[in-house]
Parts: structure tokens; C-alpha cells; sequence
């Protein structure tokens, strides 16, 4: 996905010679792209005129075809410095003009080469390695004394998203969040997605998986018999989710209620504001949700689903737990890190009901990784886009709509 | 008065191929190329009026004949051809020398910019045309521009034969254009017609544009021109151009004709 690309000037009459337009009619014949940065038009007849133009290719074999075309015509490319890095002062603090990444495709030049830089990820830093050959992302609560850190702006080129060849509601790229915009074309082109990721993931490609960061709501408003369905039939390969999703899930196997409403009467159970309680009780002292799955006690639901898929599961705490169900991170940063080690390999994050996890986990995604956003609060995709996740698609919906409609469209017949 | 500088073809031989032309096995008769040569000479001074500076021939430089490569003067300011062939550019001293000898402000341009001079850059007033793309650098141009404070369009040179703009491109007194337009691609032809009205560009029918009809040299409404060209003769008779052909074929044979032959001076 990510372009090749390098920087020319063009200088002299080039405007009425017709060679600033040959130059880029050439690049877009030879199959690239390109920007233009900076024209300077020259006031007067003699004066000459500038321009500075960002050439892009899928491949850096035909940007050097490309940039081996034009150079004739006085397209130089320009000297471009190695990117500096400065040691980190101190155990979590970066060094004072550390460079902030975006979670577009970055570059990096050292030494003379334009080096990819590994886990993409907005709002961290990069790290160097000590051979200054290869570079990875870094949050800055990680950092150690003496990291090599990436500072200024010099020798680090951003690559835009090139526009995918798919033609579906993921080739927009844009998070056009509205209550009225029709549900099913959305539903039907991620479900299509979801097909094509099982079948590569089957086949064992590593880019394959499917996320699914979900909420409480998705037991609350009845889509969890669908969501499990999802996940029995192999659509899900990540949930993350938070100590609620898991105590609901199966506090309704156990009692058949959602935080004390039965499921099925609709209707407030006696007791029933303990159930959650003596459910993550009874998970606490069997010692796990897997223990509790293979023995029995969890029988149906989300967990059990995951459990028996082995569906990789991270669920993060908050200070409103209860419990929390044994699994659970409590630590924050820890819960983050346990996040981001499993991003590698996502093709599409289904963000559902969950504002919290919604926004976490869109921080950790590449603007690569296709993502969609469910909420019946428009509130939460416009967040998450404010917040820079700018890929993701909004679905203005509930989650039990969105899940059932989902599932129906995979095959679901409840 | 118009002056020229030219270099008698003492030495004038096939040495290399750096063009499409050149064939060593196609020798120079060398008695035959002083006769044309001289004439030349004869129709500029005596039926023309032009005034002749003769620089001295040296030994192995056989394309030091081409003087239209020398560089570029204007006024009383010289700026030195820098070749992109090693075989010419042991020229470059021997045209700096004279211009320094004639007390010329000599001008060079960066070591990696190839310019070949007055065989790549020719014009009207206000507006230059430069080729590039077979031996100029089109990235000279701007430099150039800095220098003489002068509008140059680049026009890419799209073949091989045609490998200096003088050997394609010829502007006359009037503001009339004499051209080979196939030697230019569609933004030439685009750029030259945005500059030069349809009624004064003369367009060289191609098979005298083979036998050098561009190469052409006009002072005031005279026109010095290689023979064999009765088409190209009379699309300038009928502008009201008076023709003199010379026959200058020994000299094709290394890709030059009566404008490769000369550097105007003024």
C-alpha cells in the first residue's frame, strides 16, 4: 500500500514551453502521481518559473523509471537530508523536538535510504535502532534512556493513502457520519470484506484478521446471539472489550439477564442488579473464563465463542469495574500495550458501541487498516474521525441492528 | 555589419560518430570541402556583406569547422560552449582562447551543464528558443536567462538527426521562422505556434529538411542556404527572401551545413 515517492524541481520558462505540463503528462502516463507543491510563476517575461512537484508510484522500481523520464526534461531531484535522532534524556521522556507521528505510511532516511518505519500508530515516536538501519514507532511512556529518537521534521516523508482498487464503501476513505445515510449498501460491502479476510486468513495469510472492539450494548440491546454466531463461524479473529461486555455476556448464560433485565421478558428480575456481581463472583473463583468455558459453567454467549474459536481476546479495566472478571488489565498501559501487540495483521476493526474502546482502539490503528464505527450516538464516529482516525466509515445504528443485519448477510438464520 | 567567425576545414575530417551522419567509412574529400567552404566564405563577404573573423584550424579537432558551437556572443560578451561529447570538448580552450584574444568578457556556465552554444540556442528579439534533449541541458537555460535577461523557451529534440536546433529550427529577420516541425513533439510544435503566428512559420517539407535546409543563414532579408533545397528556396523567395544557395554536402556528412559552418558575432 505504501507509495514510493521523491521530490523534483522544475525551473526555468517552463510554463508556456508546455514543459511543466509534458513533465507531469509524462508521469501520469508512466503510471504515477503526482503533487504539485509550489509554483512560482515568473512576473515578467524573463523571469523564470519554479515549480515543486511530490512524484508518486506504486512501486519504487517505476519511480525510478518515472524520475529516469523526466530528469531530461530538467526535473531534478532534490538533495534531501538524513533525518536526525537524539538519544533519549531519560526513561519515558522523548528528547525536547521529538518528531509525532500521524498513522500514515512514514518514512524515515538514514544513511542515504528511505527506511519504512514498522507498527504505525498515531501520536508516538520513532526509535532508531543501534545499527541506524531500521526504525519502529515508540509510545513515549516505553522509551528508555538513551533510545534513539527521531527529532525535527527533516529526512521523514508521509505517504497520503493511495485510493484503493476496491470500489466499496472502504475505496471513499471518509467518515461521513449521518443518521440518515442508508444502513445496508455499508453493511453488505463489509460483510463482502469479511468474506474475503476469512478465506485469506483460512489460507493462511497474516493480514487477514478482524477485530471487533465492542461494548456492553451489544448484550444490552440483544446482539449478542448474532455477534457469537459471527464468531463461531470463524468472522472474528480480536475482540477487545472491556470487564462490562464479558460479566454481561455471561451473566445472561448464567441467569438470562443483562445487567438485572431479562433478555427475554424485557422486564427488571428480582435480585437481578446482583447478577453480574455473582457472575463475575463465580468466573473470580473458577479463575479464569476459559476454565470456566472448558468446564461447563459457560456454556453459550460471546466468551464461550471466543473461548472455543480461540479468538484472541484483550480485555482493558476501567475505574468503574466491578470485580474485574480474572483477564482483566487494570493497568491502563499495559492494557494499551496488550492492545497494540495484536493490531499487526488486522484488515478490518469493527468499532461497536463502545466509545471508549472506539477511540482507544482507533488510536492504535494504521490509516490503513479499513474501520468501521457503529454507535446509535453520532457523537462517537465524529470523535473518532475529530480524533484523527479520518478512515473510519460511521454507522449511525444500533448494535444489535448493525450485528444481526451483519450476521443475516453472512448466512445467519436465527 | 554582420560578422561572423568560421575556422578553415584544414584539418575537417570524419574522426568519430557522434551523430547519426558521421560515418568514418564515409570520408571527406578533403580538396572538395575547402571548395565549398571557401565559396561559402565568398557569398557571405562578397554577395551578402558580411564580415569574416577566420579563428586558426588545429590539428585532430576536425569539428573545430563548426564554430556555431563555439558559444554564445552577445554584445561583447562570450559564453563558452561545454561540449557533451569528450571528442569536442577539447574545443572548449581553443574557442575561449580566441574569444579572450578578441577581448570578449568570457562567461562559462557549471561544469555539469552541456550547452552547446549558438547551435541550440537562436531566437528573435525578446523571445529564445533553446533545444535540448540530444545535446544542451535544458536545466542551462535558466542560468542562461539569469545571465542575458532573456525569455527562453526550451523545445525537446525529438530526433537523432537532428541533433542541434540550428539543424531544424531557423529564425529569419521579420520575425519569420524557417522549421522542420516533426523534429519537435506536440508541446514544441504547441510552444513554437504560441510564439510564432501560423502566417510566418515556413514549414521545411522533411525531405529538405533531410538535406540541412534549416541550416540556413539570414542577414536581413538574404539567406544563405544549403543547395538541393528548391522547395524551402521558394517558400523564402515567395516571403520576399533572397536565396544563395551553396552547396555544403561534404559538410552534411559530419551533420552540419552553412549555419553549423558560423557563430555570429553581433
Amino acid at each position: 500500500m505504501t507509495a514510493s515517492q521523491e521530490t523534483v524541481f522544475l525551473q526555468g520558462h517552463i510554463i508556456d514551453s508546455l514543459i511543466l505540463a509534458k513533465v507531469l503528462d509524462t508521469i501520469l502516463m508512466m503510471g504515477g502521481t503526482f503533487d504539485l507543491q509550489d509554483v512560482a510563476i515568473g512576473t515578467t517575461r524573463e523571469a523564470t518559473s519554479q515549480a515543486r512537484i511530490v512524484v508518486r508510484a506504486p512501486s519504487g522500481r517505476l519511480l525510478a523509471e518515472i524520475l529516469q523520464a523526466i530528469q531530461p526534461h530538467g526535473a531534478a531531484v532534490e538533495r534531501e537530508a538524513d533525518c536526525r535522532f537524539e538519544p533519549a534524556p531519560a526513561a519515558g521522556v522523548f528528547p525536547e523536538q521529538f518528531y509525532a507521528t500521524t498513522h500514515l505510511p512514514t518514512q524515515i532516511r538514514l544513511d542515504g535510504e528511505w527506511v519504512e518505519v514498522a507498527g504505525m500508530e498515531m501520536d508516538l515516536g520513532i526509535c532508531v535502532d543501534s545499527a541506524k538501519a531500521r526504525a519502529r514507532t515508540i509510545p513515549m511512556g516505553t522509551v528508555t534512556t538513551g533510545d534513539l529518537i527521531v527529532i525535527g521534521r527533516e529526512g521523514i516523508r508521509v505517504t497520503p493513502l493511495a485510493r484503493p482498487t476496491e470500489r466499496d464503501v472502504f475505496g471513499f476513505m471518509e467518515s461521513v457520519v449521518s443518521s440518515e445515510r442508508p444502513h445496508h449498501p455499508v453493511i453488505a460491502d463489509i460483510a463482502r470484506r469479511m468474506q474475503k479476510l476469512r478465506e485469506w486468513h483460512r489460507q493462511g495469510r497474516a493480514d487477514g484478521k478482524v477485530l471487533l472492539a465492542g461494548g456492553p450494548a451489544i448484550v444490552h440491546a440483544g446482539g449478542r446471539e448474532a455477534l457469537t454466531w459471527l464468531i463461531e463461524t470463524g468472522y472474528i479473529q480480536l475482540l477487545f472489550c472491556g470487564n462490562a461486555l464479558a460479566a454481561h455476556d455471561m451473566e445472561a448464560g448464567l441467569y438470562g439477564t443483562s445487567l438485572g433485565y431479562g433478555l427475554t421478558a424485557g422486564r427488571s428480575v428480582p435480585h437481578g442488579h446482583e447478577h453480574h456481581l455473582r457472575t463475575i463472583n463465580r468466573i473470580r473463583a473458577i479463575g479464569s473464563i476459559q476454565e470456566a468455558v472448558r468446564s461447563g459453567v459457560i456454556t453459550d454467549g460471546i466468551m464461550a465463542a471466543c473461548v472455543r474459536r480461540e479468538v484472541k481476546m484483550v480485555m482493558a479495566g476501567t475505574i468503574r469495574d466491578d470485580g474485574p472478571l480474572p483477564g482483566v488489565l487494570t493497568d491502563s498501559m499495559m492494557a494499551q500495550q496488550a492492545m497494540r501487540a495484536e493490531i499487526p495483521g488486522v484488515g478490518l476493526a469493527l468499532l461497536v458501541a463502545s466509545t471508549l474502546h472506539a477511540i482507544a482502539t482507533g488510536n492504535l490503528l494504521p490509516a490503513t487498516v479499513p474501520t468501521v464505527c457503529v454507535d446509535v450516538n453520532p457523537a462517537v464516529p465524529t470523535k473518532l474521525a475529530d480524533r484523527g482516525s479520518f478512515q473510519a466509515v460511521g454507522l449511525v445504528m444500533d448494535a444489535a441492528s448493525f450485528l444481526k443485519e451483519l450476521a443475516r448477510e453472512l448466512g445467519w438464520r436465527p | 555589419m554582420s560578422r561572423f567567425l568560421v575556422c578553415p576545414p584544414d584539418y575537417f575530417q570524419i574522426d568519430y560518430e557522434i551523430n547519426p551522419w558521421m560515418r568514418r567509412a564515409n570520408g571527406v574529400d578533403s580538396a572538395r570541402a575547402v571548395g565549398q567552404w571557401q565559396t561559402l566564405m565568398k557569398v557571405l563577404e562578397e554577395e551578402v556583406g558580411a564580415g569574416i573573423e577566420r579563428m586558426q584550424p588545429v590539428q585532430g579537432l576536425p569539428d573545430l569547422v563548426f564554430t556555431a558551437n563555439a558559444g554564445l556572443v552577445v554584445g561583447r560578451r562570450a559564453l563558452v560552449s561545454r561540449f557533451r561529447y569528450p571528442e569536442r570538448q577539447r574545443e572548449e580552450a581553443h574557442f575561449e582562447r580566441w574569444f579572450r584574444e578578441q577581448g570578449y568578457e568570457v562567461l562559462t556556465l557549471d561544469q555539469s551543464l552541456y550547452f552547446e552554444g549558438a547551435g541550440d540556442l537562436l531566437g528573435f528579439a525578446d523571445t529564445w528558443f533553446g533545444g535540448y534533449h540530444q545535446r544542451s541541458d535544458i536545466r542551462a537555460f535558466p542560468r542562461l536567462s539569469e545571465i542575458f535577461q532573456r525569455e527562453i523557451i526550451p523545445l525537446e529534440l525529438i530526433d537523432s538527426r537532428f541533433y542541434h536546433l540550428d539543424t531544424c529550427f531557423c529564425p529569419l529577420s521579420g520575425g519569420d521562422l524557417l522549421y522542420l516541425p516533426s523534429a519537435f513533439d506536440s508541446y514544441g510544435q504547441a510552444a513554437i505556434a504560441q510564439r510564432i503566428p501560423e502566417d510566418r512559420r515556413l514549414a521545411v517539407p522533411e525531405e529538405e529538411g533531410v538535406r540541412f535546409a534549416c541550416n540556413a543563414v539570414c542577414i536581413g532579408k538574404q539567406v544563405v542556404i544549403p543547395a538541393d533545397c528548391p522547395l524551402t528556396t521558394k517558400l523564402l523567395e515567395d516571403r520576399g527572401y533572397h536565396t544563395h544557395p551553396v552547396q555544403l554536402d561534404e559538410f552534411m556528412k559530419s551533420g552540419g551545413a552553412a549555419k553549423c559552418l558560423t557563430l555570429a558575432l553581433n
